[in-house]
């Protein structure tokens, strides 16, 4: 406010008010490695055990609890230590250069195995889904907090002119963690990530009224746009600027709107990759394909969910039906932007709230529909592009999957690395709340350097 | 009110004492051992000590690095002697924020100008300018003043009519007369009861994942703007939400006001610990108590003594303490008319869900689930459907556990009922599909609902009450709910006026927060007022008047007015003293003269233009159109939103509310935690998960799409235009400014407006005019 009632100072009164962006692209604290944010959200918590972290020795326990000794520390959300156990099915390969190691369901990573920096050593504070989404997008368990991409969007500011900085595109069922994804908490609220809906306008209120034609619409706009340039020159009040930009920029925001989300001008090639023509694919794959558009045209942080990771039951079944979703179109993506040469500033992740248990959830009496609960202590993310060495994989867990026991990577530490490749040291990128200075990583986190290039 | 203060130093004594004296006793220390890093020549890490006001703001701080016990260890090179650590240590120890000093009433001012002053308000704020050579701006226009003052006490803008009926009134006091009828008006306990409910972080729903609707919160949101209608004293006001239940012969009025405490947030999240909830809920109520009535980021205080304040860990968790041993309970309180009826079909009821039980007969296989899911609470880990099924149930029914060991015919109807009704609708997984679609608990559920629906039922209210439990509180390590420290004693922070012995309950504490003698609950008080009315508080940073917040721009000013709120606790008196001041009748147009010398206006030299809240929108929008229904109070409405925006939500159904009801004004909006109206969503009503001392005012492309293409506004445009044209056409368009802004339309304003009426009619210019920045805005 103080510089921006200094500009007016300088300009005197001006007759025009001058063009005002609320989101203005700010410089962070250094160099950035990645100017972009794609978060692909698996809400619910895929299963690392049966994608990415082969554990042999859990077909050995297979059906019985494991000795107290070693549950005594733990506690689940519901299943309790002396649980069973449940051994793994999925037959595991390596891939790449990097030798990666997916199970046969996500066999489709084949081609982005030497992109990815897999994490098999992350772990988290709470095993309870909202408590560790939270945690995830804004550091800490309780609601209220900005989230990861409020904060890009005040440390960054935006480059696009007509859509909003930070996009929220979602598939799939059972998404609990909603605000926890895209408020801005105590941040001004123009930090919010903006949800494209799947049903009606896929922003709020961005049809014309019906009724009302496109060029009417424009008229319209227009004439609040001279009423506002009446009252300024009356009255001076700098606020009154920035109000015309935003009408100005809602405006291109309803104009530009239905050209980004055709796709009509994707080659067949790009739409087949996306997996857009099948059934299976569409819903993600499209929202895939969109997030590649978006940050073209300058969106910074896009989260792309997909929610239905929760398999406490029917693990065999529902699993590998979130991985057919959803596989595909995320090795499209990372190929995509690599093709464009967008890969190397765009920062992409991949992950859920938490792990799943080597030990079974048998609450459906059939074992054969038998899940896992979920696992606050150890889980597989990955992160790639953006200034990230791909073709690695970082720490290592136990015989069975229970804890990490090497170069454990805490989501704190996870955020303060993202931060890095933003260009940002996450212990100054802060905001005074309530008396208080409060950042992402909460009062922890520590740049994961063995990520970075 | 009683006395309950043991002051065992005069208070005043203690202040002036303090500890050791900075120039004398630590400035030597700093200098020799600091200043080299800290000092004018560098800054490392933003610091300097060399000056009295930084350094004391980092004097916690100081002693925990040359005490070696944080992360920051210093100096550098090596310990510092004991002597110079504990001189510092007492010198930090014995730091007050400004705000601890007792309030004291100072001399107004003597005025060069004294005939611009109106009342003592202004002879601070003259004097200040006076200082600087800066005069105030002219008052405003009469036009003005009337909308002004239309929207800040009513927060509705004014017809035409009241325009000029103001204008018309040629007495002197007219304004007076305006404001006093302003205050009478029902419309001015909505007005102020708004930032108190961002303050009580009050909603309609619970949080968490479900996000349940809580049916009966409304009563605590019509309760404050009762109070403040009635101008219900502050110190009672005060004390009843803190402890309404606990005063003598409290009746349903005294336990509303608890309700206070009631609109935490909670989660009924499968697996999430009942007692984290629990705790988390507890720490709410001690953070909010302090950030409401202390302007103390208490808060910060739950995982390690206060950085800057002096408010200890123990300090927390003694006023957690507080709150320990109460419980929620939802009590039967029927609306008027209510009771008569529902007794008259109790009887009814009960008998028919007693025959429908039978029918299906339930009996036997509820009595086995009750046995298992007691079995699966007190031996958990044998069987895993029943651990589940038991988690669910505790969290999907209010204090279940309780009411599973209660005997069967102990227990209350309503508890048995509920769960009766879990059984019923829940059990699948335990008693198995076979059973379950054997004894066709399906369709009971269905008929049970019907059931419900078909009597008549009894209103409740959420309280909160003792229960009689003598629990300990433990101090918990690093804020961590399971690792419990020393126990602690229900009590007040040590460096504040102290409570006497003896009466340590939720009254006291109640009384406490409003005793003369507690420095900081009149002054956070006057100042969010302040704030209100001129858009930026006295002291800017509202919810903290502790070492990290802003200092007062006009400390004498924020005092007087302190000590004359105390001086019988008037809201609206202090809302008169304030709207009748000349400084508030000031223009608000920019001063290009003063935007080098105070670009922020903090010395008040003219008025804010302040962008509307969000409800003020919405009602300046329905009023000018002539839809609003201002009826006062009442169940929350869901006005129509698209499609989409519920779907967000999990358990919820966004039922729109049909008739007259769904032009009520933006206070009764339903406020769904998880999935906000987006109009309140996109200008800035705070999510209400904690307190909220001040909005934010925000500028994006989202508000503009809300207000020209969502139905609500087009419908407002559409009736707005229509109330246009039933003026004759010449007269039309000085119609239009009137309604909108209560003013004629200037040169400029005419041909651009007329010229877009020529080709898009009154329903474009409406919409354009319910968009301007000006309709928007209080000027």
């Amino acid at each position: 406010m103080a510089a921006l009632a200094g500009l007016l100072a300088d300009e005197g009164r001006a007759a025009e008010p001058p063009i005002v962006n609320p989101f203005e692209p700010k410089r962070p604290h250094f160099p950035a490695t990645a100017k972009n944010l794609i978060f692909l959200y698996m809400e619910g918590a895929p299963s690392q055990i049966d994608l990415f972290d082969p554990k042999p020795a859990l077909t050995k326990w297979h059906g019985q609890p494991l000795p107290p000794s070693m549950t005594k520390d733990f506690k689940f959300a519901f299943i309790k230590p002396n649980a069973k156990v449940l051994g793994c099915k999925r037959p595991f390969a390596k891939y790449g250069q990097s030798g990666a190691e997916f199970s046969d369901w996500m066999s489709a990573w084949g081609p982005i195995a030497d992109d990815l920096c897999i994490v098999r050593s992350m772990h988290t504070d709470a095993f309870n889904h909202q408590p560790a989404d939270l945690i995830l997008f804004t550091g800490h368990m309780l609601q209220g907090r900005p989230t990861l991409g409020s904060w890009v969007l005040y440390g960054l500011g935006s480059e696009s002119k007509n859509l909003p900085g930070f996009v929220v595109l979602s598939t799939g069922k059972n998404n609990m963690s909603q605000s926890a994804q895209w408020s801005s908490g105590f941040l001004p609220s123009s930090h919010q990530g903006v949800l494209f809906r799947r049903t009606g306008d896929p922003v709020l209120y961005l049809s014309t009224p019906e009724g009302v034609s496109g060029e009417e619409q424009a008229q319209d706009f227009g004439l609040v746009g001279e009423l506002n340039r009446a009252r300024y020159e009356k009255t001076g009040d700098r606020e009154i600027a920035s109000r015309i930009s935003s009408y100005e920029m809602a405006f291109r925001m309803q104009m530009s709107t239905p050209e980004l989300l055709d796709l009509s001008k994707e080659t067949a090639a790009t739409r087949a990759a996306y997996g857009v023509e099948q059934e299976t694919t569409r819903a993600f794959g499209t929202n895939c394909l969109m997030a590649r558009r978006l940050v073209e045209r300058g969106v910074r942080v896009v989260m792309v969910t997909h929610s239905s990771w929760d398999q406490h039951t029917e693990l065999e079944k529902d699993l590998k039906k979130n991985c057919d979703i959803t596989a595909g179109p995320v090795a499209a993506l990372i190929q995509d932007l690599k093709q464009r040469g967008l890969l190397d500033s765009t920062l992409v992740v991949w992950g859920g709230e938490f792990g799943r248990t080597p030990l079974g959830d048998f609450r459906n009496a059939e074992e054969a529909k038998a899940g896992r609960d979920h696992h606050a202590s150890c889980f597989t993310m990955w992160a790639a592009g953006g200034g990230i060495r791909g073709g690695q994989t970082i720490g290592a867990t136990d015989e069975l999957g229970m804890r990490v026991t090497e170069d454990p990577v805490h989501v704190h530490d996870l955020q303060a690395t993202m931060l890095h490749c933003l260009g940002f040291d996450h212990t100054r990128l802060t905001y005074r709340h309530m008396g208080r200075d409060f950042r992402l990583t909460d009062v922890d986190g520590h740049v994961v350097k063995r990520m970075l290039r | 009110m009683r006395k309950l203060f043991l002051i065992p130093v005069a208070w005043a004594a203690v202040w002036a004492q303090g500890a050791p004296d900075f120039a004398r006793d630590v400035q030597p220390i700093l200098q020799k051992r600091c200043f080299g890093c800290h000092g004018s020549a560098q800054t490392m890490g933003n610091l300097r000590l060399d000056r009295e006001e930084s350094a004391t703001t980092a004097g916690r701080r100081i002693v925990e690095a040359v005490g070696r016990q944080g992360k920051i260890k210093m100096p550098p090179g090596g310990t510092l002697p004991e002597e110079e650590v504990s001189v510092l240590r007492a010198w930090a120890g014995g730091l007050r924020p400004w705000s601890f000093a007792p309030i004291r009433r100072p001399a107004e001012p003597v005025l060069k100008n004294a005939n611009w002053r109106r009342n003592a308000v202004d002879s601070f704020v003259l004097a200040a300018l006076e200082a600087r050579g800066i005069g105030p701006s002219r008052e405003a226009e009469r036009r003005t003043l009337a909308r002004r003052l239309y929207l800040d006490l009513t927060g509705l803008p004014p017809s035409p009519e009241q325009v000029e009926a103001f204008l018309a009134d040629g007495r002197p006091d007219a304004y007076e007369r305006l404001v006093d009828s302003l205050l009478a008006s029902p419309h001015y306990g909505e007005k102020i009861a708004r930032h108190w409910l961002d303050l009580a972080r009050y909603a309609d729903s619970e949080g968490g994942v479900q996000d349940y609707g809580r049916p009966w919160a409304w009563r605590y949101r019509d309760w404050v703007i009762d109070a403040f209608n009635r101008d219900m004293p502050f110190d009672r006001f005060t004390v009843l939400q803190m402890a309404g239940d606990l005063l003598p012969r409290a009746g349903l009025e005294e336990r509303t006001a608890t309700g206070f405490h009631r609109q935490t947030i909670t989660s009924r999240e499968g697996g999430v610990e009942l007692d984290r909830i629990r705790f988390e809920q507890l720490v709410d109520r001690a953070s909010t108590v302090g950030t409401v009535w202390l302007g103390l980021t208490v808060g910060c205080a739950q995982c390690h003594d206060h950085k800057y304040d002096p408010i200890s860990q123990k300090d927390f968790y003694s006023m957690l303490a507080f709150f320990e041993n109460a419980d929620e309970a939802d009590l039967d309180a029927p609306l008027p008319g209510e009771w008569g009826i529902y007794r008259q079909y109790a009887k009814t009821f009960r008998a028919e869900r007693e025959k429908l039980l039978a029918e299906y007969g339930i009996a036997g296989t509820l009595a086995e689930w009750e046995d298992g899911l007691r079995d699966a609470m007190e031996n958990p880990g044998r069987r895993p459907n029943w651990d589940v099924n038991y988690d669910s149930y505790s969290k999907q029914v209010d204090h279940g556990r309780r009411t599973l060991l209660t005997a069967r015919g102990k227990r209350t109807e309503r508890d048995q009922d509920a769960l009766t009704d879990y059984f019923v609708k829940s059990s699948q997984g335990t008693i198995g599909k076979e059973k379950y679609d054997g004894l066709k608990l399906k369709e009971l559920g269905e008929k049970l609902k019907k059931l419900d629906e078909k009597y008549p039922r009894m209103s409740r209210l959420m309280t909160l009450e003792e229960s009689g439990r003598k629990d300990a509180t433990h101090v918990r390590i690093r804020g961590n709910w399971t690792d419990k420290g020393e126990a602690v004693a229900a009590g007040t922070p040590k460096a504040l006026p102290v409570l006497a012995g003896g009466t340590a309950g939720r009254l006291a504490l109640g009384e406490w927060l409003v005793a003369k003698e507690n420095p900081l609950s009149a002054r956070v008080t006057v100042n969010r007022l302040w704030q209100e009315f001129f858009g930026r508080g006295l002291v800017r940073t509202s919810e903290d008047f502790g070492a990290q917040g802003e200092k007062p721009t006009h400390p004498e000013l924020l005092d007087w007015l302190a000590a004359e709120f105390q001086d019988g606790w008037s809201v609206k008196k202090m809302v008169r003293l304030l709207v009748t001041s000349a400084t508030y009748r000031q223009a608000s147009e920019a001063r290009p003269d003063l935007s080098t010398v105070d670009p922020l206006n903090t010395l008040l030299a003219r008025q804010a233009r302040l962008r509307l809240p969000a409800e003020l929108i919405r009602d300046s929008a329905l009023r000018v159109s002539g839809l609003l229904n201002d009826a006062v109070g009442g169940e929350s409405i869901r006005p129509p939103q698209p499609a989409g925006v519920a779907d967000l939500q999990y358990s919820m159904k966004w039922e729109e509310t049909g008739g007259r009801a769904r032009y009520r004004r933006g206070l009764y909006v339903f406020l769904q935690r998880t999935a906000t109206y987006p109009l309140l969503m996109n200008f800035d009503v705070p999510d209400r998960t904690v307190s909220c001392s001040r909005r934010e005012t925000s500028n994006t492309p989202l508000q503009p799409l809300n207000l020209m293409n969502d139905p609500v506004f087009v419908e407002a445009a559409q009736a707005l235009a229509a109330r246009i044209e039933e003026a004759p056409e010449a007269e039309r368009l000085d119609r239009a400014f009137a309604l909108c802004f209560g003013r004629a339309p200037t040169g400029r304003e005419r041909d651009a407006v007329l010229s877009h009426v020529a080709r898009r009619g009154w329903f474009g210019a409406s919409r354009a005019l319910l968009n301007t920045d000006e309709f928007l805005t209080r000027e």
